[in-house]
């Protein structure tokens, strides 16, 4: 059996998708170059208003409730690309037949989701969730299903044998709606239809098969056995693209960050609904805005680029959290300019499966730890919350900061769990821990520690055979005085064939203050001849 | 004739109900029965508070002196400069990252060494470093003499208001990234470095933000740490540790004698550096063995 998803009027779909306020109005898309733009498509109550496909926008002032839309491509594909996620998340074998229309093959699904008919409501209640209303037909072939979806509103279910008597209530126009590509063409084969006195498929399924082929050919003869649902083919299959991809085009250019977030807020989750019907996460979050450039010829179509990427530490598929990340991220770094299109894609990866343990160490949940560092960047700036990871070099005190992805500790007993080993094994592992954790504890003492000074504090040092033995720090008056300990000098230095190459001299030195001994370390820049106090030891 | 619970009885498993009479009545009724006197437990004892678990501090003599870092409450260590603080943070956060916990340092004067820290055994992955910044421009290396000149001139010259303007700021990222720290839970400890932030600065720290860190994490496994000058949480924090530094050996008094400069071997001055560690306050029901431990550091590098 096959399955049908048919979205009818689907410019205009594309469009409510975006703008779910819209459903319960009159709406009509626009095609065309300005001034001369034509309705290309409209939903059912712009139709039932008198609005006709083909109309001139000043034909459509009659009509005050009637809301315009411009077409949008982009808005078409994401919706298009979002029913083939729908009817993958039922079956591999899946067809784009064409905008706003997938087939897909429902053999050897019965026993994952139940009867045809219920396969059939939970197709459309999916795309449903996705914002799409589909027109689902469930029929023995291919194009039996494809005809029944175009001609049926809702949910249609076909068994087999019987499409000649489901199918011949359906006008003549359905037929060629569905299976001719050419409008002209199309017309032509309907006004002949019409000039026969045939209107329905049940007409045209009861001429005998030889005259129709005298008179009208090959095409005549598939046309009457599509009407007849008795046309046999494979499905030619679809291969999904490896990034989920949502894209609105606005009307008018948005400058502040609040109508972003909500426009966002519906891209989100409608990404968030196609990657959970296909079992997925987001590892990455790739945004793009298009903005108006700001040009002195104020040329509108002039537009430049704005890129954010947010890279997850573990997948996640949250799409409240999404938004509050991309919203702090783009409060810290605002695009700058008018907004005309967004394009947000998410690259998929398996989703995260952890399984926490009752002896396991507690850990921060990623998706709040996520949100908590974003709003912690706000606060202390870009590059300031982390890790610290060291550099390859001999420079003192080179380090970066990393994103902060910490790991969950794997228990050992859990492991040991899986494997089926001996007891005399165990035994001995255990004993093992027990003098690793003896050695730790061993090792419990204290390790001096340096608390360095960000920016170094310049000093003026007063050297007596070759040893510094005064200090004056020039804009911190309370550090100065005798040095009445030193230790030193450790020299180093590096990337002399570089343009920051390094020398110094390093001394750790003790400084009486009041009733106490501060130790600092003191270095001498080679260079520059520079005294640099650089940190205290405590 | 209204009845209201006054005695609360755990041995019977449900509340004793008695009429509303005089106290003395009461009490002497009470003597009369004393088995039952004695099962009886009064309703303003009921709320115990469990003691809260303790961690390694990671250093022997401190855990000894404390009974370790507790879960769950504030634990102050005050000292001056080159008093050995930041030798127990390194300590508490070796052990903590090495048990497979999650750490943080919010840092307010951005004045930890990733390199030490790393020797030490901070396993630096697990350690989120929240660096506070700054509102004047900074350089880490000394050497690119032109940029640090800059620096120094744009940065070391502070009149003292914009000094204290400056810690306040860094202070003022201190409690809002702790308050969403907090929040965000599943950290085992979160230390507050308050060491550089002048006692002044730090005392106008309001009350009511500590009552809120310690309200925050009662009940969690989170141990909160704080490093400062001087006492600054009052009767929010459950351990008050006073530490002192020394170089073993050299008493202070030596100094002034010398007229010339000492050239010591570098594992003399940091390697027989002897931390003085007194607790000051307990709030934890425990039987302190002693008030004043001592213990030495060494280098990383000599460990």
């Amino acid at each position: 059996m096959f399955a049908s998803l048919f979205i009818p009027d689907f410019p205009v779909e594309a469009i409510i998708r975006f703008e779910p306020e819209l459903r319960g109005r009159p709406v009509a898309v626009l095609a065309g170059r300005p001034p001369l733009e034509k309705v290309l498509a409209l939903n059912e109550k712009a139709r039932q208003m008198g609005v006709e496909v083909g109309a001139t926008k000043s034909q459509l002032e009659a009509w005050e409730d009637l809301v315009l839309r411009a077409r949008s491509e982009l808005q078409e594909a994401s919706a298009h690309a979002a029913l083939l996620d729908c009817a993958q998340s039922f079956s591999p074998e899946v067809e784009d037949t064409a905008s706003g229309t997938v087939l897909l093959n429902l053999a050897g699904l019965e026993p994952l989701f139940g009867p045809l008919s219920k396969i059939a409501r939970e197709l459309a209640r999916r795309a449903s969730r996705m914002e799409l209303e589909a027109n689902v037909a469930v029929a023995a072939n291919p194009d039996a299903a494809l005809l029944a979806a175009h001609g049926f509103p809702g949910v249609t279910l076909i068994s087999e044998g019987r499409e000649a008597e489901r199918l011949g209530d359906l006008p003549v126009d359905v037929l060629l709606e569905s299976f001719s590509s050419d409008a002209d063409e199309s017309a032509r084969w309907l006004e002949m239809f019409d000039r026969w006195g045939i209107r329905n498929l049940r007409a045209l399924m009861a001429l005998p098969e030889i005259p129709v082929g005298e008179r009208l050919g090959q095409q005549g003869i598939r046309l009457r056995k599509l009407a007849r649902g008795a046309t046999s083919r494979s499905l030619r299959l679809f291969e999904s693209a490896p990034v989920f991809q949502e894209d609105i085009e606005l009307e008018y250019p948005i400058v502040l960050l609040e109508p972003l977030a909500f426009l966002l807020n519906r891209m989100l989750e409608q990404v968030c609904a196609r990657l959970a019907a296909r079992a997925l996460a987001a590892q990455e979050l790739r945004l793009r805005l298009e903005l108006v450039e700001k040009s002195e010829d104020c040329d509108p179509q002039q537009t430049s680029n704005f890129t954010r990427t947010l890279r997850l530490p573990v997948p996640m598929l949250d799409a409240k959290v999404f938004l509050k990340l991309l919203q702090l991220d783009l409060q810290s770094h605002p695009p700058g300019a008018p907004i005309l299109k967004i394009h947000l894609a998410a690259e998929p990866a398996r989703p995260r499966s952890t399984q926490s343990g009752l002896f396991l160490p507690v850990f921060p949940e990623p998706e709040k730890l996520e949100l908590t560092l974003a709003r912690i960047a706000g606060i202390v700036g870009d590059g300031r919350v982390g890790a610290a990871e060291l550099l390859d070099t001999h420079r003192e005190g080179a380090f970066q900061m990393q994103p902060f992805a910490p790991t969950q500790l794997e228990t050992k007993k859990s492991s040991r769990k899986k494997n089926p080993m001996s007891v005399q094994e165990d035994e001995s592992t255990t004993r093992a821990e027990e003098s690793a954790q003896e050695k730790a504890q061993e090792k419990m003492s204290a390790v001096i520690a340096l608390r360095l000074f960000r920016p170094p504090l310049r000093a003026v040092v007063n050297v007596r055979e070759g040893k510094p033995v005064r200090l004056k720090c020039l804009h911190h008056k309370d550090i100065a005085g005798e040095i009445v300990w030193t230790a030193g000098p450790w020299r180093s230095s590096g990337d002399w064939s570089e343009q920051e190459g390094w020398s110094r001299e390093e001394w750790d030195i003790a400084v009486p203050v009041e009733n106490e001994v501060i130790l600092y370390r003191l270095v001498e820049d080679k260079l520059s001849r520079n005294w640099w106090l650089e940190g205290t030891y405590d | 004739m209204s009845a209201s619970p006054v005695f609360s009885s755990a041995a019977l498993g449900r509340p004793l109900i008695w009429p509303m009479r005089s106290s003395a009545a009461l009490l002497a009724r009470l003597d009369a029965m004393p088995k039952l006197a004695a099962s009886i437990m009064r309703a303003s004892r009921l709320d115990v508070r469990p003691a809260p678990e303790m961690v390694s501090s990671g250093i022997r003599e401190l855990d000894a002196l404390t009974g370790g870092l507790p879960r769950g409450c504030l634990t102050e260590i005050c000292g001056s400069a080159s008093s050995g603080r930041t030798s127990i943070l390194l300590a508490a956060l070796t052990h903590a990252t090495q048990r497979g916990e999650v750490c943080a340092l919010i840092d307010a004067s951005d004045a930890l060494d990733p390199t030490l820290a790393a020797s030490a055994g901070i396993e630096m992955g697990r350690l989120l470093w929240v660096r506070c910044k700054k509102t004047v421009p900074s350089s880490r290396f000394p050497v690119l003499s032109s940029l640090a000149e800059h620096n120094f001139k744009n940065s070391n010259h502070m009149e003292p208001s914009s000094e204290r303007r400056v810690w306040e700021s860094q202070l003022e990222q201190v409690l809002k990234v702790t308050d969403l720290l907090l929040q965000s839970n599943g950290f085992g400890m979160i230390v507050l470095d308050l060491a550089d932030i002048p006692v002044r600065s730090a005392r106008r720290i309001p009350l009511a933000s500590w009552f809120r860190f310690r309200r925050a994490i009662e009940h969690t496994p989170t141990v909160l740490l704080i490093l400062e000058q001087q006492p600054i949480a009052g009767s929010c924090s459950s351990v008050l540790v006073k530490v002192t530094g020394q170089v073993v050996g050299k008493k202070h008094s030596a100094f002034s004698t010398q007229h010339s400069v000492n050239q010591l071997g570098h594992l003399e001055l940091l390697d027989e550096f002897e931390i003085t560690a007194e607790l000051l306050r307990s709030r934890l029901d425990r039987k302190q063995p002693k008030s004043v431990v001592s213990f030495q550091s060494q280098a990383a590098w000599a460990s």
